[in-house]
């Protein structure tokens, strides 16, 4: 049992953010790793990344964005409800060094697990830079807690409503070109992490991205979260989340991560109609 | 008076109707009735010298426990089991007792042997019904503290060992169900998941803790626990699935064998929306493999509703290592068997399974192991229409563990390396057992390393003169934190 201690809507009316009482994960986590949680009896494991750990306050967050029927199922709990099963931390962190200059980029949910890896990579030295895209400001999540962490955000909407219009290979490219980068990191939807490594493929930066394709139980044992990289079959929960997104196979993730669509479908619609939305 | 055939086979088990069964998920094999155990018991001959308790890893003494049901009184029955086993009513399920026990029977020479695993199933399942108590008198408390990592049949035996002789036990389990592949891989119509968490009660009535969402290595490192606990065990099986590596096998559609039977048995994805996990249940099935873990996914994916299930085996069916009753169930339910194939590659449509590429094979000379190699046969490539292809070709070493673990010895392969007889490993006071020692083998031979590993550490932490110093560092501090939470539930 994990007990829930604050939660918050960060972007209405899909997006929260959890703080859960975990004294032994918050001292054992690092950046890039995630958690898998069961949230009743009849629960599916899903797994969620760590938005933020806190060993002095022995609490983890977690930021959830409610697309399907565990997810919405979750943004009705509250503060003070408990969580069946939390399980981590899982996955390698992200490995932090001083490279010089790291651009990262975000996307959907993926702006969560950024702001520890942000706060990890510049407090060994690197200048960080934070891009992040939405399709229009009311999507954006996350935005002042980014400029905390980093020593410059840029914004990217499609509609131009806040930052640069355009999408966030765009001010990326543009960054390259103005100012290079050492390292690249990419997290969110694996459509955005693609384009992003198809981006510096041309300038020969090292891209990591953090891959998420659908999980069981996150220790190796069912080969579920199986993604091709470099030619090889590699387990995303216990040798990544995190692979040189330049040797990804992304077809095969996206076609995998499509595996249970009717299945979803059919519990969501389920869940909605007990639930009279 | 009974008849010659009476006198040379099994009294026939009670079975669901085959017809009925393929569609549940309620156990096939019903169990006998106190007179049906009563008469098989009546065929054992009482061997002066039982070659039959040979044959079984832990000794079960065979004879006296079968007397004992003869003469009706089965408290006495399950009494005498379970000083030597702890998990009967699993292993009387479970085993493959036609190469242990039964296979040394002395009747097994002109007929068939008593049917020691029926037998030890039905004391089981009496007592259990019965309820009389499995709370077994428990020594003084020694104050010594025993880790264990994995609730699998090794960690469960050691752990139910050193409890009784009064150490402090907490096991340390991944998943959020203790029993490990007793809960997650053996499916429900096999062993009935309350008998797994009945046992697994038992333990925790003892006192044993069990630490559920704890993967060792990530949460907590093998050396944190050795600072913390007079001894450690690990058990934590050959988890991690093998694939083939043909084309196709990123398929929608095509699952480990581990995966598949997680989602129906952890999961209870047969119950699907009820429970949230889903599963592909599939029209054709097609099942890569011939061990227990095969047979199993081909009767579950029949039991999902498959049109058509059929297992692929590349050699005939005398190498199937499955037991020899399941493949019996399996063929009554309907499952098609296609011997001396191979799977070369997966064809794909729209991102999911079309069919599986096969080879027909043919038996060459003996390799290693002693069985005949099977070879492919020239330009016999053909294709089988397939929307599911389970892939139960075998498991090997989790790594998380070993990688995580400081001068821990490891063999090739990756497996533990550990005395036979006493489970150490390569650093003091750390001992392992079951199938992350072994590879994969059986639930008796686990358990008959997690009693021998019980053994030795009893004697280790005897032969240690006083507690070990242990300097106060802040995480022991948070863990015994935890383990206190767990402790007050
Ligand atoms: C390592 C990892 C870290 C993750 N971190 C977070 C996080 O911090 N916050 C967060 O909100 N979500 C995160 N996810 C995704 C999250 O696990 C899924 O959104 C969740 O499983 C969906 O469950 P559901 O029942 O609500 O929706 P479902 O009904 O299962 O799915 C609804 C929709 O979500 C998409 N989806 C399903 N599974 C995934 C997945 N694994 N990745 C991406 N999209 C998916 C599907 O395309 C589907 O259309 C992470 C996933 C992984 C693998
Ligand atoms: C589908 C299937 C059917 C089978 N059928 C039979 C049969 O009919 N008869 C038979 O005799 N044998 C059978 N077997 C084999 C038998 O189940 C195994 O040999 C036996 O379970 C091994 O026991 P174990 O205790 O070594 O490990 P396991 O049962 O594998 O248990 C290991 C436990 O350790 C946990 N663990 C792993 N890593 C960690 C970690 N880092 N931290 C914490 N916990 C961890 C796992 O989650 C698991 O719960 C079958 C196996 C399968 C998969
Ligand atoms: S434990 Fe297994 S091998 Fe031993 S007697 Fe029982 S069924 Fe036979
Ligand atoms: S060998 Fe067979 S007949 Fe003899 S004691 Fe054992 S079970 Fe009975
Ligand atoms: S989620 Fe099962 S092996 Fe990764």
């Amino acid at each position: 049992m994990a007990k829930i201690l604050e939660k918050r809507l960060i972007r209405s009316p899909d997006v929260f953010y959890y703080k859960i009482d975990a004294p032994l994960i918050s001292k054992k986590a690092g950046p890039g790793q995630f958690v898998i949680i069961r949230l009743h009896e009849k629960g599916e494991r899903i797994p969620l990344s760590l938005a933020d750990i806190n060993p002095e306050e022995e609490t983890i967050s977690l930021i959830v964005m409610a697309v399907g029927k565990t997810t919405s199922e979750m943004s009705t709990y509250k503060a003070g409800d408990e969580i069946l099963d939390l399980c981590g931390p899982l996955g390698q962190p992200t490995h932090i060094e001083e490279v010089g200059r790291v651009i990262l980029i975000g996307g959907g949910f993926g702006v969560a697990p950024l702001y520890p890896i942000a706060r990890a990579f510049r407090s060994v030295g690197n200048g960080v830079i934070t891009i992040m895209g939405a399709r229009s400001k009311d999507l954006l999540i996350y935005e002042a807690e980014m400029h905390y962490v980093s020593d410059k955000v840029i914004i990217t909407t499609d509609d131009g409503s806040r930052g640069t219009k355009g999408v966030v290979t765009t001010a990326l490219k543009q960054e390259l070109e103005q100012n290079g980068a050492d390292l690249v990191m990419a997290v969110g939807p694996a459509v955005m992490m693609r384009s992003v490594c198809e981006t510096t493929r041309l300038f020969t930066v090292k891209t990591v991205v953090s891959l998420n394709p659908v999980m069981v139980d996150g220790t190796g044992m069912c080969g579920g979260c199986r993604v091709l990289v470099a030619g090889q079959s590699r387990f995303a929960c216990t040798d990544g989340p995190d692979f040189d997104g330049h040797q990804v196979d992304w077809d095969i993730l996206m076609n995998r991560q499509k595996s249970y669509l009717d299945e979803e479908k059919e519990s969501f619609d389920a869940w909605k109609k007990r639930h009279a939305l | 008076m009974p008849g010659r055939n009476a006198m040379h086979s099994k009294i026939p088990i009670p079975e669901q109707d085959p017809v009925k069964r393929r569609s549940n998920f309620d156990e096939v094999t019903i169990g006998y009735t106190p007179e049906m155990a009563v008469k098989e018991a009546g065929r054992c001959l009482q061997c002066r010298i039982p070659s039959c308790v040979a044959g079984c890893p832990v000794h079960v003494p065979i004879p006296q426990f079968i007397k004992a049901i003869k003469e009706g009184d089965f408290k006495k029955a399950i009494d005498a089991i379970k000083e030597a086993n702890f998990l009967p009513a699993v292993c009387g399920r479970v085993c493959p007792q036609e190469d242990q026990c039964e296979n040394n029977c002395a009747l097994g020479k002109k007929g068939e042997p008593v049917a020691i695993g029926r037998l030890e199933r039905f004391a089981a399942d009496h007592g259990m019904k019965s309820g009389h108590t499995d709370i077994q008198r428990l020594a003084e408390p020694t104050g010594k503290k025993v880790a264990i990592i994995g609730s699998g049949p090794a960690g469960l035996t050691c752990a139910f060992d050193l409890v009784r002789l009064g150490h402090r036990i907490t096991i340390f389990e991944a998943l959020h169900e203790a029993g490990g592949v007793l809960f997650y891989g053996i499916p429900e119509f096999r062993l009935p998941k309350k008998i797994v968490l009945h046992e697994i009660n038992t333990l925790r009535e003892m006192g044993v803790e069990i630490v559920n969402n704890a993967v060792v290595g990530r949460l907590i490192a093998v050396d944190e626990i050795m600072n913390e606990f007079d001894a450690c065990f690990i058990g934590t099986g050959a988890g991690l699935p093998k694939f083939i590596g043909i084309e196709g096998e990123n398929l929608n559609g095509v699952y480990s064998a581990n995966e598949f039977l997680t989602r129906a048995n952890l999961m209870r994805a047969y119950a699907f929306p009820e429970y949230d996990t889903p599963i592909k249940k599939g029209q054709r099935v097609a099942v890569v493999g011939g061990g227990n873990v095969a047979v199993d996914a081909v009767r579950t994916a029949l039991r999902l509703g498959a049109k058509e299930a059929m297992i692929i085996y590349r050699r005939s069916e005398a190498e199937m290592p499955a037991r020899n009753e399941e493949i019996h169930h399996a063929k009554k339910e309907g499952v098609r068997f296609e011997f001396l194939t191979n799977p070369i590659r997966i064809i794909g449509k729209d991102g999911g399974v079309k069919a599986v590429e096969c080879v027909r094979m043919e038996l060459g000379e003996p390799d290693p192991s002693g069985r005949r190699r099977p070879v492919p046969k020239k330009d016999s490539a053909f294709q089988i229409p397939a929307d599911i292809v389970i892939v139960a070709i075998g498991t090997r070493a989790n790594p998380l563990l070993p990688q995580s673990t400081d001068k821990l010895g490891l063999n090739k392969k990756g497996y533990i390396i550990a005395d036979k007889e006493t489970g150490q490993t390569s650093r003091e006071g750390l001992y392992a057992g079951g199938d992350i020692v072994t590879g994969a083998a059986t639930v008796i031979s686990a358990m008959g390393a997690g009693r021998k590993a019980a053994r030795a550490i009893n004697e280790y932490l005897k032969s240690k003169s006083s507690d070990k110093i242990v300097m106060p560092n802040p995480e022991s501090v948070i863990l015994n934190q935890v383990l206190n939470q767990v402790q007050d539930l």
